[in-house]
This record gives C-alpha cells, sequence and structure tokens, in this order.
C-alpha cells in the first residue's frame, strides 16, 4: 500500500449503482427539453463587447481625406510592430501618410496604436471576420483601412471604469 | 404424478404448408422489405443518435442537411464516407483487416432474419408468417449469431497490427466472453416459462398470460439489457473504443466506408438488441387488451398495428440504448469484470434456480399458464426486485475506485497512516 493513501469510508447503505443510475437517467432526459444554448453561427452572431478590439479602421476628415497626420506615434508604440507609416508633406506644410500599412496577422490588438493617436485618426473595432487566401491580403493598406464601416471600439474610460 | 406443465404450454400447432411459389415469392418480399426497412433505420439511427446526444447537452444537433431535423445527413454521411480515400497501411495483415468489416457488418444483419415482426396475416393465399425465416430454434440462432460480430471486432484489431488497436480487440474479446454468459443465463427463466425457444411461442405466452416477461421476470430482463449494453459495445460498456484511451480503439487504422462498416453494425446489432427485448420482454408484436391476435392470423390492418406496435417498443428501447449512452460514464476495466463475473452470472445463476423452483410450486398446485401464474409470478418478483435493487444494490454490484476494503483493513490502514504522521515531526526535531 503507498504511502498516504487517502482512504473515503463511504457508507455503504447509502451507494448504490442501479438506483443512481436512474437518477442520472432522469436528470439527462429533463435536458432533452430544455432550451438549447447553439448559436447558428453565420447567421445568427453573438452581441459583442463595446470595447472589442478588432480589425482597425482610418477615420476620415469630411473631404474624405485620412486624418492621420503622420506623426509617427502609432508605430512607436507598437508592441508587435505591425505598423508601416511613411510620411509625406503638402506644399502647405501638412503632413500626411506616404503608405500606411497594419499587418494583420502581426497585431496583437492591445488597441495602443487609438489610444496614443493625437488626431484620433487610426482605431481598432467591433469585427472579428478576417478571412484571405494569402498571408500577403492581411496586410492592409491605406485606402483598405479607410474603406472600413464597422463601429470603432471605445476605449476604457477611467471615469467609467465599468462602461455604462 | 406433476402434469407435464412445460409440454403442455407448447401449444403451436405447425400451420398447413405454403405452396411452393407462395412461399418463395412472399420470402422475397419479406425479406426485401425487412433488409431496406432495417437498412435505412440504421442509417436514420446514427442521425437520432447525434440529435439525442445534442438535446440532451442543450444543442441543436445537425440541422444543415435536409432541413431542420437534418433528415438527409445520414445520407450526406454516407457519400462522404464512400467518396473518401480507402487506406490501406502497409504494416496490416491485408486479407484479415478486408474480412473484418464485413465480419462485423454480416451478423448484424443475419440476426434480424428470425425476429418476428408481425401477426400472422390470413391472406387469400394462406397464413403468412411475419418473420423471414421461421426457425424452430430462432432463438438460439440470434444468440449465436449475435455473438458472432466479436470476431469483426477481434479481427479488426489484431490484423492492424496496431497497440490500441489489438488492446481494443482483447477488451472486445474479454468483454464479450463475460457477458455473453450472464445473457444466456438471464434468458433460461423465460425459455423456462415459455417451455419453447420459438420467438413466437414467447410472445404467445406472454399473450396468452396478460403479463409481460418484464414484469414477471425483471431481474432476467436488468441482466439481459445490461448484457445487451456490453454485447454492442455502447457506453458504459464501450471499453473496445474508448476513445480517451485507446484512440479509437479497434477501428483506429480504418477510413472511409471500412470504417463506416463498424459504426453501421454498431448501430444494426443495438436495433437486433432492442427488438429481442421488446420480444422477449414486452410482448413483442402483440396488440395489448386483445385476443384475436394470439390465436391465429388476422386481417391485413391488423397486421399493419402490430408491425407498428413492435416497431414502437423497438425504438422505445433504442432511445433507451442511447439514452443510457449520454448518461453514464465509461467502466473500468476491472469493474467491467467483477461485474460480469462476480454480480451478473451469480445473479442470473441464482435466479434461475429461484424461477425454477417458483414454477415448478405452481404446476404442483395445478395451476394453468394463465393470468393467476402471472399474478403469482409478479408477486415473487416483487419481493425478488426489492431484494436485488435494495439490499444487493448496496455499494456491491459495482465497486468503487478504492476497491473493496473491510471496515479492518480501512481500520488498519488509518493506524499505520496517523502512526506516520505523529512519526514524522519528532524525526523533524
Amino acid at each position: 500500500m503507498a504511502i498516504n493513501v487517502k482512504v473515503l469510508e463511504r457508507p455503504v447503505e447509502e451507494v448504490s449503482y442501479v438506483r443512481a443510475t436512474l437518477k442520472g437517467m432522469a436528470r439527462t432526459f429533463k435536458h432533452l427539453f430544455e432550451q438549447k444554448v447553439t448559436t447558428q453561427y453565420p447567421e445568427q452572431k453573438e452581441d459583442i463587447s463595446r470595447r472589442w478590439r478588432g480589425t482597425h479602421r482610418m477615420l476620415t476628415t469630411e473631404t474624405g481625406k485620412a486624418k492621420c497626420v503622420a506623426c509617427g506615434l502609432c508605430p512607436t508604440v507598437c508592441p508587435s510592430n505591425c505598423i508601416k507609416l511613411v510620411p509625406g508633406e503638402d506644399e502647405q506644410g501638412n503632413r500626411y501618410p506616404l503608405v500606411f500599412e497594419i499587418d494583420e496577422f502581426r497585431c496583437i490588438f492591445c488597441g495602443y496604436c487609438q489610444e496614443v493617436c493625437p488626431e484620433e485618426a487610426i482605431h481598432v473595432g467591433r469585427h472579428y471576420e478576417n478571412s484571405e487566401y494569402s498571408r500577403e491580403g492581411f496586410v492592409y493598406d491605406l485606402e483598405r483601412l479607410m474603406a472600413q464601416t464597422h463601429p470603432v471600439c471605445e476605449m476604457w474610460d477611467p471615469a467609467d471604469p465599468k462602461g455604462e | 404424478m406433476i402434469p407435464s406443465p412445460v409440454f403442455a404450454a407448447v401449444h403451436t400447432i405447425p400451420d398447413p404448408p405454403l405452396p411452393f411459389w407462395t412461399f418463395f415469392i412472399f420470402t422475397v418480399i419479406k425479406m426485401v422489405l425487412v433488409f431496406t426497412v432495417y437498412m435505412v433505420g440504421v442509417a436514420l439511427l446514427t442521425l437520432a443518435e447525434r440529435k439525442i446526444s445534442a438535446w440532451i447537452q442543450g444543442r441543436l444537433g445537425p440541422n444543415r442537411v435536409g432541413g431542420k431535423l437534418g433528415l438527409l445527413q445520414p445520407a450526406a454521411d454516407g457519400v462522404k464516407n464512400i467518396m473518401k480515400e480507402e487506406t490501406l497501411p502497409s504494416h496490416v495483415n491485408k486479407p484479415l483487416f478486408m474480412l473484418a468489416p464485413m465480419l462485423a457488418f454480416v451478423p448484424a444483419m443475419l440476426a434480424w432474419a428470425v425476429i418476428p415482426f408481425g401477426a400472422p396475416w390470413d391472406s387469400r393465399w394462406g397464413r403468412i408468417s411475419m418473420v423471414v425465416a421461421d426457425l424452430p430454434v430462432g432463438f438460439l440462432f440470434t444468440l449465436a449469431i449475435a455473438s458472432l460480430g466479436v470476431y469483426g471486432i477481434v479481427l479488426a484489431g489484431w490484423s492492424s497490427n496496431n497497440k490500441y488497436a489489438l488492446l481494443g480487440g482483447l477488451r472486445s474479446s474479454a468483454q464479450m466472453v463475460s457477458y455473453e454468459i450472464a445473457m444466456g443465463m438471464s434468458l433460461i427463466p423465460v425459455l423456462l416459462l415459455a417451455g419453447n425457444v420459438t420467438l413466437n411461442d414467447i410472445i404467445d405466452q406472454q399473450a396468452n398470460m396478460h403479463i409481460w416477461n418484464v414484469l414477471t421476470l425483471t431481474i432476467s430482463f436488468f441482466i439481459f439489457t445490461v448484457a445487451a449494453f456490453a454485447e454492442t459495445n455502447r457506453l458504459p460498456f464501450d471499453l473496445p473504443e474508448a476513445e480517451s484511451e485507446l484512440i479509437a480503439g479497434y477501428h483506429t487504422e480504418y477510413s472511409a466506408m471500412k470504417f463506416s462498416m463498424f459504426p453501421i453494425s454498431e448501430y444494426a446489432n443495438m436495433a437486433t438488441s432492442s427488438a429481442l427485448m421488446a420480444t422477449l420482454f414486452f410482448g413483442g408484436w402483440d396488440i395489448p387488451f386483445t385476443k384475436q391476435d394470439n390465436t391465429s392470423g388476422v386481417g391485413f390492418l391488423l397486421v399493419l398495428l402490430s408491425i407498428a406496435i413492435f416497431m414502437v417498443k423497438t425504438l422505445f428501447f433504442i432511445f433507451v440504448f442511447i439514452w443510457i449512452r449520454w448518461t453514464l460514464p465509461r467502466f473500468r476495466y476491472d469493474q467491467l469484470m467483477s461485474l460480469g463475473w462476480k454480480t451478473m452470472l451469480p445473479l442470473a445463476l441464482a435466479y434461475i434456480v429461484i424461477i425454477a423452483a417458483t414454477l415448478l410450486g405452481l404446476d404442483y398446485l395445478g395451476l394453468q399458464r394463465g393470468f393467476l401464474y402471472g399474478l403469482a409470478m409478479l408477486a415473487v418478483n416483487a419481493v425478488l426486485v426489492v431484494v436485488v435493487f435494495f439490499i444487493l444494490d448496496r455499494g456491491r454490484i459495482i465497486s468503487p475506485a478504492y476497491g473493496r476494503a473491510t471496515p479492518q483493513q480501512i481500520s488498519r490502514l488509518r493506524a499505520v497512516t496517523t502512526a506516520r504522521s505523529h512519526l514524522s515531526p519528532q524525526s523533524g526535531d
């Protein structure tokens, strides 16, 4: 006998198999008629949180241009180094992004880019259905980021920690 | 001298033989019908299993193919299985590997040939019995064929040349051998009561007694049910497959339709066992509360009604099979063996003695095999059921995880462990 074997003393008169089986069968039979919990996924979708951080979206001005001023904060803060930004400048001296690409595969969806952005241009969005036939397809360029239409994430507000 | 009731109970008067061509044509029709209904039924059983398991677990189950109930799911599965690649691993024993699925499949199909599924039909061509092959030894045939199925499983396990498959095959053979005996023994009281081995006569006996055998021979039914679960490898006795321990057990190496044969034969065996339970213990095709159907042949509508009744009973037991599967966890191997040899077999043997003595006593009192006889059996049975389920079933039917330690052993262990725990702090000083 091994050392420190825990020996339970079970009252023999309370232990049964047949009656316990019948009890279990009654339980499963009740479950037959219970409310089902399946979500029929492609047709039905679960509600996602307002703070859900998914596919990125670049917001635009009224004239249809990206709000981004190519300040370079988001590529700096990005922990997974997935944002590629090449700044440009027009005649009036306004900076704008020549290249703005986000690799959705590298991204860890921490939302720092949205938090750090001074112009509220780049956002993480409430959207999760991404699929492509190639890895290159997951590198979203500026046009594609601007074309996204899903709602954006509402970042955590310290004044309203529960999001009410 | 005691009147010989055993032979008095045999009241079957052989029907006048049909002309050859009538017999031939009707047999062919019956074969085709039974085979079709059986195969379609078995295919639908796979769907039923998935649906019921889903409902028990609070899910919806297959509902994408063929409407909300997923009625075309079995067809889709069949097409998928036929289109799939047949793998033939290089290390298998090829002839046996190919033979095994067939050996599992064929006996499962055969057993239905002798099960009566309806009242005999008095047609204008003569009396047509609603059984494919009216064997005089029908009942023994079913038992023999049902236990043949294990060859498929054992050969599959052995020819796969794979550790998991071999273990599955070994477990299966051990399980079959253990429970085959209990199953056979549990049916002897039924035979004693009916005095014949023809399934139709067992149905007649229940009809004449106005009490189903399940009420007069409950313990036989209990043992038979447990053994049937073991014979069909259904949970809680699915040790040959045991996916959490043995990958897939005996059919680990199989793919496509060859793999599909094993589940099909499992479901077919399940249907056969259910039909046997309905026939032996629940009055078979006999229409309850009526008499005209058990004296002689009946009209066509009543035949259909009796078939429907038989099917309802069979489907109920199939449901019980599925229901139990999604209720109970798997036995441990030692529990399986001890249940078979230490509980089921002695119980069945003791039951035979008790029932034989009761029958002898009742016959000695000169009772005819009728309702009164059934009531007397019912009284004896009630006592036995209470004894088994409320006195014997107190931690004795299935041994718990720690084995059957006696109170003395436990107190000795306690003494040892407390002595150790007293010792250890002193040694630490």
